[in-house]
This record gives structure tokens, sequence and C-alpha cells, in this order.
């Protein structure tokens, strides 16, 4: 039996937290998995550290705020020390809807990936994000496409599985703003394989976005860079 | 000596000790300390050895000896500014991998407790 972590990552997430958990807790119920819900409260200033406290998970409650990549990482370093075979990460805002959880285990059984992507954009069903978001990700598909020859339609997508080998890799590095597509190309470049499966996705529950539309053009010129910068070292530490 | 060089000299000697009083005090750690008290020493100097900076000037073929006080003191700025992000960039690194840690002995220390 496979042991499972969801990486729930929260920032300021009051109004969502405990449906995600909640929703959790179902699935894994319903699906008799064998699976840990650990909640990562990312030094919210709201009330979601006390909510955590009375729901049915692991919460691990940062000092600082260390943001998305941070926070992530810190989930999945407690899957890494305590031996779980696979980690789901699922936002704690409510856009990962927890019924789609068995669609990324059964892909992921079927084609053995090290990293199981899933996406809004395959069969556009459910939540489609903005125009505006929309083309950066398209942007992104041929940019990561360029580099390292794979098709990822929904870069960004923060609701992934990845198994044991591939949280030994983001232990020791995990980007840390915006983290999902740079951490695509570090994937690729460590030998990862790596695929997609259809998912819905819903709308945000509660609780703002961690790109405005102001930060919009800042997120595509920083992942843009970090992308690029992580394509070269990761390429040029295999060339000697 | 004329007004403006015997302020030079006292503002430049009070800048020294006051750096001296930093690091004495502790908040200031050696190896940052070492650029700054070049730097001073190099006002100091230059403050009580007037045709100095025609003299350097001169050496390095700079026309005007303002301009060499410019670009000596605006690069120096530009090298330290650069080495104080990397020493950030360090920091921050530190200060990611020690939260998380703490994160983590937290929640082991409240289930030792708890259980």
């Amino acid at each position: 039996m496979y042991r499972i972590a969801f990486v729930v990552p929260a920032y300021n997430e009051k109004e969502s937290i405990a449906a995600v958990v909640g929703d959790l807790n179902t699935i894994i119920k319903e699906n008799q998995l064998s699976a840990e819900i650990v909640v990562v409260n990312d030094c919210s200033t709201d009330s979601t550290g006390s909510i955590l406290d009375t729901l049915p998970c692991i919460a691990l409650n940062l000092p600082v705020n260390l943001g998305i990549g941070g926070a992530v990482q810190t989930g999945f370093k407690y899957a890494f020390e305590n031996g779980f075979d696979f980690a789901i990460q699922i936002d704690g805002d409510g856009q990962h809807p927890a019924g789609e959880i068995p669609k990324l285990i059964k892909a992921q059984q079927l084609n053995s990936w090290n990293i199981t992507i899933g996406s809004r954009f395959i069969e556009k069903t459910g939540f489609q994000s903005s125009l505006l978001r929309r083309t950066g990700i398209n942007y992104f598909r041929h940019l990561i496409w360029l580099l390292v020859r794979v098709t990822v339609t929904d870069s960004t997508s923060g609701f992934r599985l990845i198994d044991r080998k591939t949280l030994q890799a983001v232990c020791d590095y995990y980007p840390d703003e915006y983290p999902e597509p740079e951490a695509i190309i570090l994937f690729c470049k460590s030998n990862l394989s790596l695929g997609e499966t259809p998912v819905n996705m819903r709308e945000r529950m509660g609780g703002v976005s961690s790109i405005g539309r102001r930060a919009s053009v800042y997120y595509m010129f920083k992942v843009t860079l970090s992308i690029l910068f992580t394509y070269i070292k990761t390429s040029s530490k295999k060339a000697p | 000596m004329t007004k403006i060089q015997a302020i030079a000299i006292i503002s430049s000697l009070l800048f020294l000790f006051y750096i001296g009083r930093l690091i004495y005090k502790g908040k200031l750690r050696e190896e940052y300390a070492i650029m700054w008290i070049i730097c001073t020493l190099v006002l100091v100097l230059f403050s009580f050895w007037r045709s100095g900076l025609e003299t350097v000037s001169a050496l390095f073929g700079v026309y005007a000896p303002p301009n060499m006080v410019f670009i000596g003191a605006i690069f120096a700025i530009l090298i330290y500014l650069l080495h104080l992000s990397v020493v950030v960039s360090r920091l921050q690194e530190q200060n990611k991998a020690l939260a998380q840690e703490i994160a983590l002995l937290k929640q082991k220390s409240d289930q030792k407790n708890a259980g």
C-alpha cells in the first residue's frame, strides 16, 4: 500500500482551509487511501493557524513567511523525512477539487511517471482562468518546449503528484517565487519523467491570488529569467 | 590650510572614529569593517595630501581631478552593493532552511507531547 502525503500550502486561507481539509479527508476515506494531510501555514496573519489546530491534519507552522515555494518545500521535506512514497500538492484556496485526486493517482499508476501534473487545458473543462493568464501559460508552453522538448499545457498548475525520487530532488532545491514552471525545467533536466492528465479546477473560494494584475508583468519576466538560468545551470553541471 | 580642508579632515576622522566604535560595540563584523576602514583611510589621506588628487589623476591620465573622485567612488559603491546583494541572498537561503527546520521540529515535538 502506497503512502501519500497531501501537501497543502496555506497563506491567509481562513475561508477555505477547513473545507479543503474536510474534502481531502472524505476522499481518503472513500478511496481507502493510506494518506496524511500536511498543511503548511506560511506564517498567515489571519486565523488560519488557529483553525488548523482544530482540523484533523498535520500542521507545519512556519515562523516567517517564505512564499509559496518555500512553503511547499517544507511539506515535501516532511513527506521525504517521514518515508512517504508520493506527495500531492494541493492549493489551500480550494482551486483544486479533492475529487480530482484519483485521476492523478490513476494516471501515475498507468504511466509510472515521476511527476504527474493535473492540467486544465487538455480537455478544456472546468474553470479556465482569465485570458491574460492563459496567454502567459501558452507562452511558457512554447518556452519549455524550446528548451527541453516536452509539452506541458498547464505549466503553472500546482496540482501535482510527485514520487519519492522527485521528493528527494525537491528537498535539495526548490525555487522560491512562482516555482511551478521553473520546477518543470528542473525535473526534465534531472532526467525525471513527467506527464499531464486532464483535471477540472475551480475558481478560488477565498483569499487573494499570489499574482495580482500589476504583478503579472513581473511574473512573466521573473519566471522567464529563472527558467533560463535553471536551464543554463543544470546544463553546465552535466557537461564535465 | 583652507576651510574646506579642515572640514574634510575633521569629517573623515569622525567617520573613522564612528566605524571604530561600531566594531568595538560589536555592531559591525570585521569582515565588512575592513572595506569601510580602507575607504575612510583613503578619505583621510586625500584630505591631508591636497595635491595628491592631482598627482593620482595625472598618473591615470584623467584630465579633471574631480572626475577621478567620481569614477573611483561610484565604482567602489557598485562593487560593494553587489557584494551586499550576494550576502543578502545567502542570508535569505539560510533563513529559509532554518524556518523550515523549525516548522518540522515544532511539529515533531508537539506530536511527542500529545502522544
